[in-house]
């Protein structure tokens, strides 16, 4: 097969794409890692140059990380502000992830089940908040939840409870606005997943006298597990470094690692220590990652 | 019984998570045409926050802002959205695939703090050297395109993937130049990956605060930002009104562009079973 026809443009259109992603991708990692391994700076420079320019002695200083994980008096017992807010953002991420599984499971089951002509319009309806914007769709959870909000004076009304449950900035809105949000990107691999299973399987099995309860466990979940992992993935990812839900729906004692990370680069002002915490986040995220794509990639696609 | 209940069930979970999905949007166009501040309680039908809208400048300026930045970002995403998947697909080998892959991927997963720190010390950095850019729309529409770039290369590749090739080799067999190939062939054919790509890049590009907030300058807030900023001082209905105006508008561009690719997906299967059947 003549898969590989010679183009005379093959440097071009490598190049273009290529440079472009080096130079505002991979540089900016690089200038973000070089500045985590440097001292704060003076008044002028945010921060100091890695060689001593009268000295030339080059030196990394592993300081901005040291002190992430060191408490006040010096001790490392690991129960700092930083190591607190890591915690928290993957609690919660993780909290959000199971949320979206538990609503996104049986709502993608049930869309792949229904039949063939609605699917595409169901879909649709899936995705259409998902194409609006994400901030006002985030925003709007603020009136609903807030103390005279929607939801309040509704349950009051209907005498469910005397005086207004305070939900806004604590962490059930916080979830409630996270799981909002990243539902479809739960749903739509799911969806993608249920959609391709033989459901005469199930047939099969219920004829063999299985209960349906015991052959979703035994057929269907197994089955989906590729689409499970992804979809957790899709949400836990993101919702590690959500910044924007926090801030509109969290409290203080809420606070994320994307936040923290906002803070100590605009009101501390302190650089160095910014970039280390993005470059262990970066860890966090990478880890989780690498490990789904050890276990999920198939050997025979491994090139 | 069985069967009977589980689609009942089924139903009812839908209807709900539906109801979820639509709450919030349903609640800021119900409370857009609200004749008070008042959040709970709907107090009377009015236009006022349609009118506070229009004459809100920092809203009106953000909107243009907004709109520049995010079809500027459409279209470079999707060009370079268009050469990395032409590179992923196409180029079986080169030098430092496998690092060429996971750049064109990593924004998908990279938390939006980091790309907007890091891309500020660039700018920060390049300022120092060169004097230049100042941070602004400029630095805004590279941020912006960073991300835009990667979801559009996952559309266009997808679309690339599936394309007969046989159509191209017939095209240069019968003497056409790549170039030529690739602009009367290729690009007609990945054309509505093409307008996703776009389209996709302008939504992340008109929706994203994060970046922005790093890389934006002072005196330059897009919509998104003014939004934010009113946002976390407490409820304004004239956030609703334009919630309500951005809902309508991108129903109606997502259902057309629906009916439109099934559309032009039967019209090319018709035309295909004739040209079979002649």
């Amino acid at each position: 097969m003549a898969l590989n026809i010679p183009m005379p443009g093959k440097r071009f259109v490598i190049g273009v794409p290529y440079g472009w992603l080096i130079l505002f991708f991979f540089l900016p990692f690089l200038i973000l890692l070089y500045i985590s391994f440097v001292d704060m700076g003076g008044d002028i420079s945010p921060f100091k140059p890695i060689w001593d320019p009268v000295s030339g002695i080059l030196s990394l200083k592993y300081e901005n990380y040291l002190a992430i994980f060191r408490t006040e008096e010096g001790a490392p017992l690991f129960r700092t502000l930083y190591i607190d807010a890591y915690l928290r953002s993957i609690w919660y991420a993780l909290c959000t992830a199971v949320l979206c599984l538990i609503i996104g499971y049986p709502f993608a089951y049930f869309i792949a089940r229904s039949p063939a002509s609605v699917r595409p319009a169901l879909l649709l309806m899936v995705m259409l908040p998902f194409w609006t914007s994400f901030l006002l769709r985030v925003y709007a959870w603020k009136g609903i939840l807030a103390d005279q909000g929607v939801l309040n004076r509704l349950l009051m009304s209907i005498g469910l409870i005397s005086e207004p449950i305070p939900m806004l900035y604590t962490n059930v809105s916080m979830l409630i606005g996270m799981t909002y949000v990243y539902l479809p990107f739960m749903i739509l691999p799911l969806y993608a997943n249920l959609v391709k299973m033989d459901f005469r399987l199930l047939e099969a099995a219920y004829d063999l006298g299985t209960t349906p309860f015991k052959a979703f466990w035994l057929i269907t979940v197994p089955l989906s597990k590729a689409g499970i992992v992804a979809g957790f993935m899709l949400v836990f990812i993101p919702c590690v470094g959500e910044f924007v839900i926090p801030s509109l729906l969290g409290g203080p004692e809420n606070l994320m690692i994307g936040r923290v990370v906002w803070d100590e680069m605009f009101t501390a002002n302190d650089w160095p220590r910014a970039t280390a915490l993005a470059v262990i986040m970066i860890a966090l995220i990478v880890i989780p990652l690498a490990l789904y794509y050890h276990y999920s990639s198939d050997p025979a696609e491994k090139r | 019984m069985k069967q009977l209940l589980e689609r009942h069930f089924g139903k009812a979970w839908l209807v709900l998570v539906y109801a979820f999905l639509y709450l919030p949007l349903v609640f800021m166009i119900v409370f857009s045409f609200n004749s008070t501040r008042q959040d709970a309680r709907f107090t009377g039908f009015s236009l006022r926050w349609y009118e506070a809208l229009t004459r809100d400048t920092k809203i009106v300026e953000g909107f243009w802002l907004s709109l520049k930045v995010a079809a500027i970002t459409g279209v470079l995403s999707a060009v370079l959205a268009t050469f990395a998947a032409f590179v992923l697909v196409r180029y079986r080998r080169f030098l430092g695939r496998t690092i060429f892959s996971g750049m064109v991927n990593a924004p998908l997963v990279m938390p939006e703090v980091i790309i907007g720190l890091s891309l500020l010390l660039l700018a920060v950095g390049a300022q120092n050297l060169f004097g230049w850019p100042q941070r602004g729309m400029l630095t805004i529409i590279l941020g912006h395109t960073l991300l835009g770039m990667a979801y559009g290369m996952v559309v266009v590749q997808s679309r690339l993937m599936e394309m007969d090739r046989a159509i191209e080799e017939a095209a240069m067999d019968l003497g056409a130049k790549p170039h030529q190939v690739f602009f009367l062939i290729t690009l007609p054919n990945i054309f509505q990956a093409l307008l996703a790509a776009f389209l996709l890049a302008f939504t992340l590009s008109f929706d994203d605060v994060v970046i922005s907030e790093f890389l934006s300058g002072p005196g330059v807030n897009t919509l998104p930002q003014v939004i934010f900023g009113y946002a976390r001082r407490g409820i304004n209905p004239t956030i609703y009104a334009a919630a309500t105006l951005l809902i309508v508008t991108v129903t109606v561009v997502i259902v057309s562009y629906a009916v439109w690719v099934a559309r032009s997906t039967r019209k090319r299967e018709r035309e295909i079973a004739a040209a079979l059947k002649s």
